[in-house]
């Protein structure tokens, strides 16, 4: 498969990469939501501790 | 070979754990990149053109692992709330409080794509078929669990009330499972049996099962990831967090 077949997707570019770009949405975002939480966390942690 | 005692019950409180789910998520959330790298290169570079669907049956590799991981993580979701619920184990309470929110994503993962692979295949986004509704029905089910458990105060209260939904549900997950068979449905039938010869070119099936792979090692480390800030908020007083926290 070349660059331009693999972008295409033989017509169905929207329905492929859609897909692909949802899930890497989905878990992309849940990965650095749980990030932030957890930061969030134990910052709050520390400053209550004083 | 000397034989190693390891006090399983010492992992059972959220305070031991802690430490030892935050040494395990880089074994998991590694491992579960390279997969998700390797299963998308053979997807979609070594994987052939579908003969009948074209390019757009590549859908499949992320549609059918995200569906899969939905259905098993609910029934992981609704064992560990069973447990916990049982044996007034919090850990475990925890833990499927933790596997709601990673089921909700997958499910609903699975209804997108199988929604924009039936655009073009079949000519609609949505049809109100035996597999997808029953789908659908388990999307609801993860998020009433959520709305029920965020709606209680009592962390163990609304552990009790997540449990008993959650058990309750199981019963949709063979639905779906067999609704392929038990209906005549829209959607496809199984292509993987368990006892049968797979229907689908070796790589193809190949890429499916990496990416399948990737997917339960992402959940473990994203569970464990939100498992880890569950147990820092629900024992935010505890003696314990504040010695770590020192």
């Amino acid at each position: 498969m070349n660059w331009s077949r693999l972008f295409s997707q033989g017509g169905y570019a929207f329905y492929v990469w859609g897909s692909y770009g949802l899930a890497l949405l989905a878990m992309g975002g849940e990965v650095i939501f749980l990030l932030r939480r957890k930061k969030s966390l134990t910052g709050t942690h520390r400053t209550g501790k004083q | 070979m000397a034989k190693r005692k390891i006090n399983w019950y010492k992992y059972a409180s959220p305070a031991n754990f802690y430490p030892l789910a935050g040494k395990m998520i880089p074994w998991f959330a590694i491992p579960a990149a390279l997969l998700f790298v390797v299963g998308m290169y053979v997807g979609f570079f070594v994987a052939p053109t579908d003969f009948q669907q074209g390019d757009a049956y590549r859908i499949i590799f992320i549609h059918v692992p995200a569906a899969w991981m939905g259905m098993f993580l609910y029934v992981l979701m609704a064992l560990y709330a069973g447990v916990g619920w049982a044996f007034n184990a919090r850990l475990s309470s925890m833990m499927a409080s933790s596997l709601s929110f990673t089921g909700a994503m997958f499910t609903f993962l699975s209804l997108v794509t199988g929604s924009l692979w039936g655009k073009p295949t079949w000519g609609t986004w949505w049809v109100w078929d035996a597999r997808m509704t029953s789908t659908l029905i388990l999307l609801f089910l993860y998020i009433g669990f959520i709305s029920l458990q965020s709606a209680i105060d009592d962390p163990r209260r609304a552990d009790r009330a997540g449990a008993v939904l959650a058990l309750v549900g199981v019963i949709n997950v063979p639905i779906i499972y067999f609704s392929v068979q038990w209906w005549n449905t829209l959607h496809q039938g199984a292509t993987i049996r368990l006892l049968n010869k797979p229907t689908m070119a070796p790589p193809m099936l190949a890429a499916m099962l990496i990416m399948l792979a990737a997917c339960w090692l992402y959940s473990i480390a994203v569970v464990l990831m939100r498992l880890r800030c569950i147990i820092l908020e629900r024992e935010q007083n505890a003696a314990w967090l504040t010695e770590l926290a020192a």
